[in-house]
């Protein structure tokens, strides 16, 4: 099993953590002058990179802090240190 | 029966309270390798406090003790334990302390520093493994290093045990506390007495 190396706990097994989708997706500024595609682009549509990927994580079985990491696609190598943001 | 309504006393129960005589018969099944205890419930507060303020430091001057400072640590306070389970949270218990008072005490000190302490006693129950076998016992359902070197005294971590979200603090080499969420701990007490079951074979 894959080890995720978690910013306050250090190493812990996959299993531990849950999945928060990609990383860095701003919400809207002005969310009610959005129309309804530039609203669904923000809810829905995320970008599918075949290689390195910032994602959100938390560990939810252990500090229960929200990380964020960058993660290759191809590999599921987890590439430098993920940071805690809040 | 009148006398029966007029006592209007709540005790507080043990949640593994009928689970107890499965959890001593261990102690008799491994020949003394492994005993499994219920521990008293405790007072125990949700401590939520910067780190790089003086909040720390003021809590720990007021229940007499420090608070650990690095990642999965606990330490001794004169009634309790302190221990850390995020960067800006530590559980703090206390043996003597009544509930409401404990939680009065330290999230009046807490408030004062831009943090509060939430009362969580009934949130978590505690089961001590205590034994040459304790560490082997939860090796079997926990992915963490657990050899006295990697996890001896003053070391904590809140991991899985089994299926169960669990905090595990390492007492002595012989000596780790299981602390569960109530509504787990019966989970965690039946995979306990049938990991060492399992242990023996």
């Amino acid at each position: 099993m894959q080890l995720i190396a978690c910013p306050w706990c250090g190493p812990r097994e996959e299993t531990e953590f849950s999945y928060g989708g990609q990383a860095h997706v701003a919400y809207p500024e002005h969310p009610a002058s959005l129309t309804d595609e530039q609203w669904a682009h923000f809810v829905f549509f995320r970008d599918n990179p075949k290689g390195p990927f910032a994602e959100r994580w938390v560990h939810a079985a252990g500090c229960r802090r929200w990380f964020t990491a960058v993660r290759d696609t191809r590999t599921h190598q987890f590439i430098g240190p993920s940071e805690l943001t809040s | 029966m009148a006398d029966r309504m007029a006592d209007r006393t709540l005790t507080p129960v043990h949640p593994l309270a009928d689970r107890w005589a499965r959890l001593a018969a261990v102690e008799d099944g491994t020949a003394g390798a492994l005993r499994l205890e219920l521990e008293a419930p405790v007072a125990a507060v949700d401590l939520r406090v910067d780190p790089r303020g003086t909040g720390p430091d003021a809590v720990a001057a007021a229940v007499g003790g420090p608070l650990p400072s690095a990642p999965d640590t606990w330490t001794a306070h004169p009634t309790g334990i302190a221990v850390r389970l995020g960067p800006d949270e530590w559980l703090l218990t206390s043996t003597t302390a009544d509930p409401e008072e404990w939680e009065f005490h330290v999230d009046e000190t807490a408030a004062a520093h831009g943090g509060m302490a939430v009362d969580v006693s009934a949130q978590r129950t505690s089961v001590r493994v205590l034994g040459a076998a304790a560490r082997d016992l939860l090796a079997f359902g926990c992915a963490l290093d657990l050899r006295p070197a990697a996890f001896p005294r003053g070391r904590c971590a809140q991991t899985l045990l089994g299926q169960a979200a669990v905090l595990l603090v390492a007492h002595a080499v012989d000596d780790l506390q299981i602390v569960v969420r109530s509504s787990f701990a019966g989970y965690v007490a039946d995979w306990l007495v049938d990991a060492a079951a399992d242990s023996r074979s």
